[in-house]
């Protein structure tokens, strides 16, 4: 976590006008980090299912406060992918000014969003999140296209206002748990072990908690700033925005609210599946019409990171599993997306779908790529997106069936919203401008190979990456049946 | 050779493979040839693999092959496993046959067309679902296949993605089958439910325990994805427009294996089916319905393959009338009589539209059977087989369907029989049409045909999959002719089936009467067919009303019901809802902030006074408070 920063440092006394040097030094700073993943995966000991890798410094004492990184099954594959598509979205970046800036910012964010996954401290979890939003507004309204400024405010007013809420959340949480002479302590376990607060307390806390998520999900209907952040964000900012940003708020559902609420989370649970199935719904409708690929490509993450939040609601082992599972895989997918629609938008100039046309004919290995990544997202049996999806969908018919009944017709819409953009973008005949389209450079082939062996492993052998995630998820789930009269049904948790 | 089942689908796949790497090098004709010996490998291995479960004991015919887990998630276990069991075997069977041999045919018939490796990459890929459909031991992986072949479908109806329509038609098929899809996960869900597992042993096995409410919900909800992989009403909408691709895909997904997937579902689960007696009657009054609607349609299609298409919606509907009575068997019998015999009569098609360079236009054919003996006789053998003619093999598949639809209910029988006469009317018309007559093609200026070459017959890699499909039209039915000891494919099937089986109890002089009269109805169908078409004592289009021509406007009304008012709700979510309400009231709050924040600006005034004013005030309030609450 702390190498992207060094290499921010580095990079930032690399003279400008040796953009070759600058970019050299990020990418092998992401790659790094990579590896660095890739040793924490190494390291990870499956069937555990607490905190491993734990690192823990008092900070501020007086306060108990620490810095305390750790790693579970919850957040270790949630790194991974934060590292891997840094590195791919950087390696994909064609930055037009100011290369050093660009990748400083890249490498701050990055920093940020693998602090805020490792953070088993509230206060260093809550620096790490607004730590996130410095660069990313910076990203869009610096790199961005014709009304980045609107869209980069957008953002940053919307979650400045969430965080606003948690920051009191946190607070309250910490002070009155530190009543009656307990210690004073920021320490996520030792808090969420204590359950000392009465109900409605909790539930108002779980509530400040649950805003500042649900703007990061996007939970409908707090959802507007997100179109406008993904189309106006440069394309390495929409990916990074769409496959790691959004998880920050899934992830705090996950990790902060259901963890340290869980009474308030079951009471409240019906109220986050119907946001979750509203979303899945309408995402995928409103998606269908719109005029600009990558803003379709925006609303999809509506409807998908709907999936993710019944997955999560569902409160059973496979519900749980799947919404994890889904967050890697539309991390990958939608990011996977958003570089095509990057790739299609340096070539013609343009998103709007009704000037595309017919690009299968001059663009083959384009239009393959993105036939797999589409049915990824669609959810196609096979790939990535089938089991998180499928998973989420058993998980909460167990409990919630009416929920589960009306979010699988999100199934159909997500075909009829992709396949109709695909058959206007790529089939049909091309007029002139669409039919001198060149094919995928070798570099771009190279950027997309690793998401797409991704989607296909995925698909078929999701088995390492839900073994390494049982023992937290279980752990989770008995933490909230200790603390709630709630039992996950016998047939989900295989009793 | 139990142990090999698993390179059946295999095969396929690493044929895939090797295409999707290196087809482009491979290219034309080289890529065909790999991808049939892929498929024809696969024909061999499920031969082996039926001969060892035949060798063995009635009670011993099922075998499990697991590989390694696919799902693992709490009480979902779910692993990669293969069942060679009777009826997976004789679905393995026909499916790599008749695809080893539609590989052959497409060998012929795709070259020279610029994307020929990747019609081969679809087409193994296609081989390779269709066959993890029908060999996996668990829900789950069996819709794995499930979708992959809709996905290939996809791929494959609009593989001449430049026309709009084959591109349109592609994604009509996948959205279509998409609505059935969510029958199909409902139904995993309410089965995992109940028995916390989607192996079929389990829940199979466990089948009786099911209340009445919950075996019909799931057998509904089954159904409800058979209807729409199987093209049946309401549904069947995509199965037309399907025509858009290569014929050798109409022959091989839309005909002989992808469209009786849904067959083989209710088959499979027919120890749930038993349980819901509603649920079979509905399948049962479907099936006839659609047998029947969809053959008066193709009555009057003037493309000469989307009369097949209607043809094979309406024979869907017999195997889906014989679900419903019970009879599994027959069922299966007419799948696999229908699979030669329909295969024959797209392949017969696609080699005259081949011959007349890209003519489907039935009314500007005709005196073919001069030009073309080969397909012309090939084609006439299928016409028998379907219409009935006694002794072909779908004569006795379609008998034993009657027959067991009559000891349901007598109504069943007589929509099956009325379809009978259709069936026989309406491919009486497409030979008559196609292959006798004037030869119009001649005459019809604005055709290609016109100006190009004679229609010609078709190489040899398109000619030996027709005689062999065709021979096996005529013997198919042996291997279920309803006599003692020669019923095989029964005797075959019971340890699937048990004592869930129909028995017909009809009495011989009855059963004789029904022969006659669906003999009758096959002479009446070739008749007027014949007075209509050759001897034209009626005008022919007073015999295709509109109704018919526009398939009962049924097209047209979803279109109106579903697709303009979703469309327009769409919009107004998106351009309304959204941008207007929605982000409305956000920039509203935005820009009452910007408001707020500009009067505030005033308060700084950069006055040390006011500031001084300020703080003073702050005091005294700050005291004040402190004041009043007794402290410090």
């Amino acid at each position: 976590m702390v190498l992207p920063v060094a290499a921010a440092v580095v990079i930032a006394v690399v003279p400008r006008s040796r953009p070759e040097i600058v970019r050299a030094l990020a990418l092998l700073a992401a790659v790094l980090e990579v590896a660095l993943s890739g040793v924490l995966l190494h390291r990870f000991r499956t069937g555990i299912a607490g905190f491993q890798l734990v690192s823990q410094h008092p900070w501020i004492k007086d306060f108990g406060i620490s810095w305390k990184v750790g790693v579970d099954g919850i957040s270790l594959f949630l790194v991974v992918l934060t590292a891997v598509l840094f590195a791919v979205a950087m390696a994909a970046s064609t930055v037009e000014h100011d290369l050093k800036a660009f990748m400083c910012w890249m490498l701050v964010l990055e920093a940020g969003c693998v602090g805020v996954f490792l953070s088993l401290d509230l206060f260093l979890f809550f620096i790490f999140w607004e730590v996130v939003l410095v660069p990313m507004y910076f990203l869009i309204g610096g790199w961005g296209y014709e009304r980045r400024v609107y869209a980069a405010l957008k953002f940053f007013l919307y979650t400045m206002l969430g965080s606003a809420l948690m920051l009191v959340g946190i607070l309250a949480l910490v002070f009155l748990e530190a009543r009656g002479g307990r210690p004073i302590t920021f320490d996520l376990v030792s808090l969420a072990n204590n359950q000392h607060l009465a109900g409605a307390t909790a539930k108002w806390l779980f509530l400040a908690f649950s805003a500042s998520f649900a703007v990061k999900v996007p939970l409908f209907p707090l959802h507007t700033w997100l179109p406008d952040a993904h189309t106006e964000a440069p394309t390495a900012g929409s990916v990074i925005l769409a496959g790691v940003l959004l998880k920050l708020g899934t992830y705090g559902f996950l990790r902060f609210g259901l963890y340290l609420f869980p009474k308030a989370a079951v009471d409240l649970a019906p109220v986050l599946l119907t946001l979750g199935v509203i979303g899945i719904v309408y995402g995928a409708l409103v998606a269908a019409v719109q005029r600009d690929l990558k803003r379709l490509v925006a609303y999809s993450s509506v409807a998908h990171l709907g999936f993710i939040v019944l997955g999560t609601f569902a409160l059973t082992t496979q519900g749980l599993q799947g919404g994890l599972l889904q967050m890697i895989n539309h991390g990958i997918s939608t990011g996977a997306l958003f570089l095509l629609v990057g790739m299609i938008y340096e070539r013609r100039h343009t998103r709007q779908i009704s000037e595309l046309r017919g690009l299968q004919r001059s663009a083959p290995v384009l239009a393959g790529v993105f036939m797999v990544v589409m049915l990824s997202s669609i959810g196609l049996p096979g790939l990535n997106g089938f089991v998180g999806e499928f998973l989420v969908l058993l998980g909460t018919f167990v409990t919630r069936r009416w929920w589960a009944v009306v979010a699988v017709t999100g199934v159909i819409f997500a075909a009829v919203y992709l396949l109709w953009a695909y058959q206007r973008v790529f089939h049909g005949t091309p007029d002139e401008a669409n039919a001198s389209v060149p094919d995928m450079t070798w570099r771009e082939r190279a950027v997309m190979l690793p998401l797409v062996v991704l989607i296909v492993f995925l698909g078929v052998y999701p088995k390492p990456v839900l073994d390494r995630m049982a023992p937290s998820v279980n752990a989770l789930l008995t933490h909230i049946e200790r603390h709630t009269s709630y039992q996950q049904p016998d047939v989900a948790a295989g009793r | 050779m139990l142990e090999v089942v698993w390179l059946i689908p295999l095969l396929p796949l690493a044929g895939f493979a090797v295409l999707l790497v290196g087809g482009r090098r491979l290219g034309d004709p080289l890529a065909g040839w790999l991808a049939t010996s892929a498929v024809a490998g696969s024909f061999v291995t499920s031969v082996l693999v039926f001969a060892s479960l035949w060798h063995r004991h009635a009670g011993h015919r099922a075998f499990t092959k697991e590989l390694f887990t696919w799902v693992p998630a709490g009480g979902l276990q779910v692993k990669v496993g293969f069942l060679a069991d009777p009826l997976s075997m004789t679905m393995a069977l026909f499916v790599t046959g008749v695809g080893a041999l539609i590989h052959l045919y497409s060998i012929g018939y795709m070259r020279g067309d610029g994307r020929y490796p990747t019609f081969f990459v679809y087409m193994n890929l296609f081989a390779f679902s269709m066959l993890m459909l029908v060999l996996s031991d668990s829900f789950l992986l069996t819709f794995l296949g499930w979708e992959g072949v809709g996905a290939c479908s996809y791929f494959l109806i609009s593989f001449w993605f430049d026309r709009d329509t084959a591109a349109s038609a592609g994604k009509k098929a996948f959205v279509t089958n998409r609505v059935g899809d969510i029958g199909f996960m409902l139904a995993m869900f309410l089965m995992f439910a109940t028995f916390g597992s989607l192996q079929y042993s389990s829940v199979l096995g466990h089948a009786g325990t099911l209340s009445h409410t919950t075996a019909t919900a799931i057998a509904l909800l089954l159904f409800l994805g058979a209807v729409g992989k199987s093209a049946q009403l309401p549904l069947y909408v995509w199965l037309p427009d399907a025509m858009e691709g290569p014929t050798p895909v109409s022959a091989l997904i839309h005909a002989a294996t992808m469209v009786t997937a849904g067959v083989y579902l209710m088959a499979r689960v027919n120890p749930i089916l038993a349980l819901a007696p509603g649920a079979l009657t509905l399948i049962a009054v479907v099936g006839a319905v659609t047998a029947l609607f969809a053959a008066t349609v193709a009555c009057a299609q003037d493309d000469i393959k989307r009369v097949l298409a209607y043809s094979t919606i309406s024979q869907l509907g017999y195997m889906f009338l014989a679900v419903g009575s019970g009879a599994y068997v027959a069922a299966i019998f007419h799948m696999v009589t229908h699979a030669f015999f329909k295969a024959l009569l797209f392949l017969g098609a696609g080699s005259v539209i081949h011959g007349l360079h890209d003519e489907q236009d039935m009314k500007r054919m005709g005196g073919l059977r001069r030009f073309m003996p080969l397909t012309a006789s090939t084609f006439i053998v299928g016409w028998l087989a379907i219409a009935g003619f006694p002794g072909f093999s779908g004569f006795w598949s379609k008998d034993d369907i009657l027959l067991n639809a009559w000891s349901k209910s007598h109504a069943l029988w007589a929509v099956g029989a009325v379809t009978a006469a259709l069936t026989a009317y309406y491919m009486s018309r497409q030979v008559f049409l196609v292959f006798y007559g004037p030869e119009r093609w001649k005459t019809a200026e604005e055709t290609e045909a016109a100006h190009a070459a004679e229609p010609h017959d078709a190489p040899w890699t398109m000619a030996v999959p027709l005689v062999t499909l065709a021979v096996l039209s005529v013997t198919g039915g042996v291997v279920n002719l309803p006599f003692h000891r020669l019923n095989f494919l029964e005797r075959w099937m019971e340890p699937v089936f048990a004592d869930r089986l129909r028995k017909v109890d009809v009495a011989t002089g009855t059963k004789a009467v029904l022969l006659v009269a669906v003999l009758v109805a096959f002479v009446a169908g070739v008749l007027v067919a014949g007075a209509v078409y050759l001897a034209r004592r009626v005008r022919e289009r007073s015999m295709e009303p509109a109704v018919l021509r526009q398939a009962w406007g049924i097209d047209a009304l979803y279109a109106g019901v579903i697709e303009t008012p979703g469309l327009a709700l769409s919009s107004w979510l998106a351009y309304v809802l959204d941008t207007k309400v929605i982000d409305g009231a956000v920039n509203g709050v935005g820009s009452t902030v910007r408001t707020a924040g500009a009067r505030l600006r005033r308060v700084q005034t950069g006055y040390v006074r006011n500031y001084a004013l300020g703080i003073g005030l702050g005091v005294v309030a700050v005291l004040a408070f402190m004041a009043t609450r007794g402290a410090p």
